[in-house]
């Protein structure tokens, strides 16, 4: 009997070890949380997230541009934030194809970015950007807009202005995701409503906002801001591969929606 | 039979020796890792994926990783390349889902360089493992396209 036994767990052993063989590895969670995080490669593009929202239908991009924005705020943080948000708006232009647009957007662009005291590369990008609009060149200019965010962070880093560069980050990405859930409200689909997941990079936003100088952190339109990012991470918090329902979707682009009209009030508070 | 090694060595080590912020002045070595990267990104370029402009770059030790998080939309396409310079001989680039799974990837692997790419299905948080599988301590760059 003891034989038997110590013959089915041989084999229950050997089974084991098959399966653990079998097994993809995993990795642990405490190597997750130290895995290396940059603004630079850990938040995606206004342009990645748009190619993504393209692939069940093209939405109707022109419908989701804006009329022109404030270009003369006096606050360096709000600067940073509109200044991203208004790259985003350069590759919504882009994915319309309005050449005119992306010229007024680049021209906006610059004149933020001068307002920052960025580097001369930057301001010679606005030159790229026209020269390619009228070109109706629209992939190099997809790559202009991403370069001519890279090189404003760039500049804002060499001039000892890291706290500007997430600032030019969470500008794009809240604009980026006021124009998707609303691209999405209009036209529901559960293909185009799944990119709106997206819990760990509000996260990681939150953490690089912690990170600021509490100069710029305990600025009013900042507080706000961050204020409302727990909010906000908890509404793209939808179970791996469960698309958010209309009403999800609703809720996700009226809280960005209003982190959006603080960061382009003319009188941040 | 056969244990999950990778598992294993990933809790032996994982390797942040140096990451560089995209203003610090590169060092020879790195930006010839990142010529390698770049160059085998440019061949997904031609099948229509946008490069991302970003990077991460860094120096891996033998037997060591770096892991790297990215965040990825459902419906994209997405291509991991990663150049090393020598004395690496051979390097290996997985990605793992946000609960730590690994994910099936196409591969490709020429020596000192390789990719991975998929297709999420759930957009979130990712995890780009580059490993140096042969080799002594180099210099390592990952460049990530998209379509």
């Amino acid at each position: 009997m003891s034989r038997v036994r110590r013959f089915f767990g041989l084999g229950f052993l050997l089974a084991c070890c098959a399966a653990i063989g079998a097994e993809p590895a995993r990795l642990p969670a405490d190597q997750m949380a130290k895995a290396f995080r940059s603004d630079s490669i850990s938040i995606p593009t206004p342009g990645e997230l748009f190619a993504a929202l393209e692939k069940p239908g093209r939405p109707n991009w022109v419908g989701q541009m804006r009329g022109p924005v404030a270009t003369s705020y006096k606050n360096r943080a709000q600067i940073a934030l509109n200044l991203g948000s208004l790259i985003a708006d350069g590759f919504i232009a882009v994915e319309a194809k309005d050449s005119q647009q992306v010229k007024n957007i680049g021209t906006d662009i610059i004149k933020m970015a001068k307002a920052l005291g960025v580097s001369e590369n930057v301001l010679s990008r606005g030159n790229s950007i026209n020269e390619f609009a009228e070109n109706d060149e629209w992939d190099a200019l997809q790559e202009e807009l991403e370069a001519t965010q890279n090189e404003v962070k760039s500049s804002m880093q060499s001039h000892r202005d890291q706290d500007l560069v997430i600032l030019v980050s969470v500008g794009g990405w809240i604009r980026g995701t006021q124009v998707v859930s609303a691209a999405v409200m209009q036209n529901y689909d559960e293909r185009a409503a799944k990119v709106l997941r997206q819990p760990a990079l509000v996260n990681f936003i939150q953490s690089k906002l912690n990170e600021v100088s509490p100069d710029v952190r305990d600025e009013p339109l900042i507080k706000e801001v961050s204020g409302q990012l727990p909010g906000i991470e908890k509404l793209v918090a939808f179970p791996a591969g469960k698309a958010p329902t209309p009403d999800d979707v609703k809720k996700v682009n009226e809280a960005v929606g209003k982190v959006m009209s603080q960061i382009q009030a003319k009188e941040a508070k | 039979m056969k244990m999950p090694v990778s598992a294993l060595s990933i809790l032996a080590a994982i390797g942040f020796a140096t990451a560089t912020a995209f203003s610090e002045p590169e060092s020879d070595a790195e930006v010839a890792a990142r010529k390698a990267a770049l160059d085998l990104a440019g061949a997904f370029s031609n099948e229509g994926f946008k490069m991302r402009d970003g990077h991460w770059s860094g120096t891996i030790k033998p037997k060591e990783h770096a892991l790297i998080a990215v965040n990825l939309y459902a419906g994209n396409q997405y291509w991991f390349s990663v150049g090393a310079t020598e004395p690496a001989k051979k390097i290996s680039v997985n990605v793992y889902d946000e609960t730590g799974k690994l994910v099936q990837t196409e591969g490709y692997n020429e020596g000192d360089k390789a990719a991975a790419g998929f297709s999420p299905t759930s957009s979130g948080q990712y995890y780009i493992l580059v490993d140096l599988v042969e080799g002594n301590e180099s210099s390592v760059c990952l460049v990530y396209s998209y379509k």
